[in-house]
């Protein structure tokens, strides 16, 4: 099959590698028909994540046909299912407090390691997410191999347009779960750091919780109208001093709850920011947390912090007394997306949430190392980057019956 | 600051140069030796510390100088009896143990284990049950005429708040001298502690989600 490989540092390749077989009896085989290219899959572009090896293929958010179902398996050929990029065992303890990014069975034992001796406790699988997670082939693909596809996929209806339920898969899930971790109350507002999907489910997320105002942070203008198009207030932060504003807009109190949808690798030319910039380019692990820093001293005090941007490492200069001072709470974590799949597709055929806007450039997955450059590069006009497989003959494996 | 607290010390450095390096290295000595009757003084005068809650393999220190001993707990989500149960039959533990090929029967509590060792050698255990308690405890150790000296205990309890099983493993070991002794202690001295908890977390795997997990995109 065709496949997007990581190969090194900005180097991703569409390359012929053997196809996935059933190997576990919980095992399905999906048949990709979208994937997307996610904010978080930039930091394993750019190298910010360490624990990428050459060949690796890329991709955890996709959807697609189910194939071949295991013994274990619930899918039955035909499906069309779309695919948590958490892989999660439904058994453990964790997902049965419905934890499942936490699941203690998903990675593999001995890619473990790593991240027990870096975080004290091993995390759990992901799709095509480096070998600290557990080294899985991922959704940029012809076909996947989705472990325990009795508990992540989501059936949908064959009726729905795959852009439609596409983003079930990671962003808005995560967007989600980022306004639900700002714990809003009537009369609140929540200021987002970062106009990229997550940022922009999160603010349309807050709007449906009942946020009374949602000030987004970015500075790229097309990204900026998004965000006030989906009825949130706007700071360019290249023309406008961010904490100032913020302390105005919100009757000197400051926003209630901050939502950074930044993650790692901020943007902006503070020194802070430069500092932390050099610093990720000699060794990955280092986070650029400036997005960070200024939300928690924006913060209200006794207010909430929502964290669903992605860091890896270590963040300098974090101000840890201003979350202790002003009594913060923080709120993290990969997102547990099975726990939010039913609802949000619920509110996607009810017409009540809208993910197709987002989508700036469909291409085939034969260019995929081209939507990676200009997601990377031009972020004010490339989005969202959908890729379709299939635009040449696979290898190997025929038209399957029933499809 | 911190830059010129640095150019400050190294001004400092660059005026001792100019002193004979026999002084400096007379500095150093005496440093040297008044660090070291510090420390001896300090931990002469300390107290022997009661031990505390922790498992004994958990120590700083071994407390064991015969043997080395390693250990892991593990919750698994499933009913004490189930978990006792699979242990119990011997003939499954290759199932979560990797580097056991096989293990037989040989008599009434007696089992032979086959282990794999590097470069493709198989050392061979034969083992006794010492403690069978149902649910709770099962005890084994090496009988006499083994390559290496172990004996093994696993416990099963009740996790708080309805989580399932504590397992709780322990292994200590002893490798006799000679060339099976080296081989033995190569593979051995670094390698339990791993494989111990490699193990649990296939047991914890197979147990709650009925296989094991893999990233391995082919069949072998």
């Amino acid at each position: 099959m065709r496949a997007l490989t990581w190969q090194g540092t900005r180097d991703v390749r569409v390359e012929t590698v053997p196809d996935p077989q059933l190997v576990n009896p919980r095992d399905a085989i999906i048949q990709v028909t979208a994937t997307a290219i996610c904010g978080s899959d930039l930091h394993l572009y750019d190298g910010v994540i360490p624990g990428m090896q050459a060949g690796d293929i890329l991709g955890h958010e996709f959807m697609g046909r189910v194939v071949e179902a295991g013994s274990g398996s619930t899918l039955k050929v035909g499906q069309k299912v779309v695919v948590p990029f958490t892989i999660s065992c439904g058994r453990c303890f964790f997902c049965g407090k419905q934890q499942f990014a936490a699941c203690d069975n998903s990675n593999p034992v001995e890619k473990q390691d790593a991240t027990e001796t870096l975080y004290g406790h091993a995390m759990s699988g992901v799709f095509g997410y480096s070998h600290m997670t557990g080294g899985y082939p991922g959704g940029q693909a012809e076909y996947v191999r989705v472990p325990f596809s009795d508990v992540g996929p989501i059936v949908v209806d064959d009726s729905i347009d795959d852009e439609k339920v596409l983003f079930l898969s990671d962003i808005l899930p995560t967007g989600w779960m980022a306004a639900e971790n700002a714990a809003l109350e009537p009369g609140d507002t929540v200021a987002v750091w970062g106009c990229g999907p997550v940022g922009l489910f999160a603010i349309q997320s807050a709007r449906l919780m009942g946020a009374e105002q949602v000030i987004a942070i970015d500075h790229h203008p097309h990204r900026l109208a998004l965000a006030r198009g989906l009825g949130a207030k706007v700071i360019d932060f290249e023309q406008t001093d961010v904490q100032e504003a913020l302390r105005e807009m919100t009757g000197g109190i400051g926003p209630d709850a901050v939502i950074d949808a930044v993650g790692m690798e901020a943007h902006g030319f503070t020194l802070d920011n430069v500092v932390d910039r050099m610093s990720q380019a000699v060794m990955p692990g280092i986070d650029r947390g400036h997005a960070l820093k200024e939300a928690i001293l924006a913060c209200r005090k006794g207010g909430r912090i929502s964290m669903p941007g992605v860091y890896g490492g270590y963040v300098a200069d974090f101000p840890l007394g201003a979350v202790m001072e002003k009594g913060l709470q923080l709120r993290t974590g990969q997102t547990h997306v099975q726990r939010y799949s039913r609802n949000l597709l619920q509110r996607i055929g009810e017409g009540e949430i809208d993910t197709t806007f987002l989508i700036s450039h469909r291409l085939p997955l034969e260019s995929a190392a081209e939507g990676y450059r200009n997601f990377g590069e031009k972020q004010n006009e490339w989005t969202k980057v959908v890729l379709k497989p299939g635009g040449r003959s696979t290898n190997g494996r025929g038209p399957q019956p029933g499809l | 600051m911190a830059t010129m607290r640095h150019t400050d010390l190294r001004s400092d450095e660059e005026s001792y140069t100019g002193t004979s390096p026999a002084r400096l290295l007379t500095v150093a000595v005496l440093a040297a030796a008044g660090t070291y009757a510090a420390v001896r003084w300090s931990q002469a005068k300390e107290p022997r510390r009661p031990l505390d809650s922790a498992p004994d393999r958990t120590h700083s220190k071994p407390l064991r100088r015969d043997m080395t001993v390693v250990g892991r707990t593990v919750t698994i989500n499933r009913p004490r009896s189930e978990v006792y149960t699979f242990w119990r039959d011997f003939s499954n533990l290759p199932k979560f143990m990797e580097n056991i090929e096989k293990v037989a029967p040989t008599g009434p509590g007696r089992t032979v284990w086959n282990i794999r060792a590097p470069l493709g050698q198989t050392i061979e255990v034969e083992s006794e049950v010492v403690e069978d308690k149902p649910n709770e405890l099962i005890a084994w150790r090496s009988v006499p005429g083994s390559d290496i000296t172990t004996q093994g205990r696993v416990s099963f309890r009740d996790a708080p708040g309805g989580r399932g099983t504590e397992v709780e493993a322990e292994i200590a070991y002893s490798a006799p001298l000679g060339e099976i002794g080296r081989l033995i202690a190569l593979i051995f001295r670094r390698e339990p502690a791993i494989q111990s908890r490699y193990e649990l977390k296939r047991l914890k795997m197979l147990m709650e989600t009925g296989e094991i997990a893999t990233s391995r995109n082919q069949r072998q």
